[in-house]
C-alpha cells in the first residue's frame, strides 16, 4: 500500500467520497442523490481535518452540509414529483460521457505522477494555530476580496429573491 | 501528497460526468458541487505540502466555499422560475434558445 499520510484512515475517506460521488451522479431518484452530497460533503470535511485544515472542515460542515445541501433537497422537494423516480436520470450521452471522464481521470493521474516534480516550496510547517492565522489574514491581507465577497452575498440574496418571488398581476 | 491529488483527479472527474450526462437541472447542481469540493482539496493539499509557510490556499479554499454558496443559491432560483414556467426542470424542456 501507498504511502500517504494519515494512513487507513486516507484510504477509508477516499473509499466513502468516490462511492458517495458516484451514487451523486448515477442514482435514479434525485432526493437521494442529494442524501448521498450529504454523506460526500460530510467525509470531504474529514479529509480537511486530516489535511490540517481545522476551520475549513467546520466551514464545510456549516455552509455545505448545513446550508447548501438543505437548499438542494428543498429545490428537489419543491420542483420534482418523487413519484417520477423510476424515470431514467441520465441522457443519451452516458457512455460517451464516461468514457471522456474515464480518460480524463486517468490522463490527470498520469500527469501527476510521472510529468512533475513536487518539491516543497517552504522549508517551515504549516501554523499550528489556524483559526488565529486566517483571522489575521482576513483582517490584512485579504481585507478587499473579504468585503468583495460580502458584497457578492448580498447581491445573490437580492438576485434570489427578486428571480424567485411572484409577481402580483 | 499524490493520493490526495489523485483523489481530486477523480473526484472531478466524477463530477464532470455528472454535469455532461444528468438530465435534471438540479443533478447538474449537484455535480458542481462535487468538482468545487475536488478544487478545493487540491488547495488544501498544496497549502499543506508545497507553500505551507502560510495559510493561503484554505483562505483561497474559503473564499471557493462562500462563492460556491451563492452560485446555488442563485442557481437554485433560476431553477424555481424555469419550474413555473416550463412544468419541468429536465435539460430537454427548455430550447427556446434552440435554433
Amino acid at each position: 500500500m501507498l504511502e500517504v499520510d494519515g494512513g487507513i484512515v486516507f484510504w477509508i475517506l477516499s473509499f466513502v467520497i468516490l462511492v458517495s460521488g458516484f451514487m451523486v451522479v448515477s442514482l435514479k431518484n434525485v432526493f437521494h442523490c442529494a442524501l448521498a452530497l450529504v454523506l460526500c460533503l460530510f467525509t470531504v470535511a474529514g479529509l480537511y481535518i486530516l489535511l490540517d485544515a481545522e476551520f475549513l472542515a467546520a466551514a464545510q460542515v456549516l455552509i455545505y452540509v448545513g446550508a447548501v445541501a438543505i437548499l438542494l433537497i428543498f429545490a428537489v422537494m419543491l420542483t420534482s414529483k418523487l413519484a417520477d423516480k423510476r424515470i431514467t436520470q441520465s441522457n443519451e450521452q452516458a457512455l460517451v460521457g464516461f468514457f471522456i471522464c474515464a480518460l480524463f481521470a486517468v490522463a490527470a493521474y498520469l500527469l501527476i505522477k510521472f510529468n512533475t516534480i513536487w518539491y516543497p516550496l517552504a522549508k517551515s510547517a504549516l501554523p499550528s494555530d489556524n483559526i488565529l492565522t486566517i483571522g489575521k489574514y482576513l483582517m490584512t491581507e485579504f481585507m478587499l476580496p473579504f468585503e468583495v465577497v460580502s458584497i457578492l452575498l448580498v447581491a445573490a440574496l437580492i438576485g434570489a429573491i427578486a428571480l424567485a418571488r411572484t409577481e402580483k398581476s | 501528497m499524490i493520493p490526495y491529488l489523485a483523489l481530486a483527479a477523480i473526484l472531478f472527474s466524477i463530477g464532470l460526468f455528472g454535469v455532461m450526462t444528468r438530465r435534471n437541472t438540479i443533478g447538474i447542481l449537484m455535480s458542481l458541487e462535487l468538482m468545487f469540493n475536488a478544487a478545493n482539496i487540491n488547495f488544501v493539499t498544496f497549502n499543506k505540502y508545497v507553500v505551507s509557510d502560510g495559510l493561503v490556499g484554505q483562505i483561497f479554499a474559503i473564499f471557493i466555499v462562500v462563492i460556491a454558496a451563492a452560485e446555488a443559491v442563485v442557481g437554485l432560483a433560476i431553477v424555481l422560475l424555469i419550474y413555473r414556467n416550463w412544468k419541468g426542470i429536465d435539460t430537454d424542456h427548455f430550447t427556446v434558445m434552440k435554433w
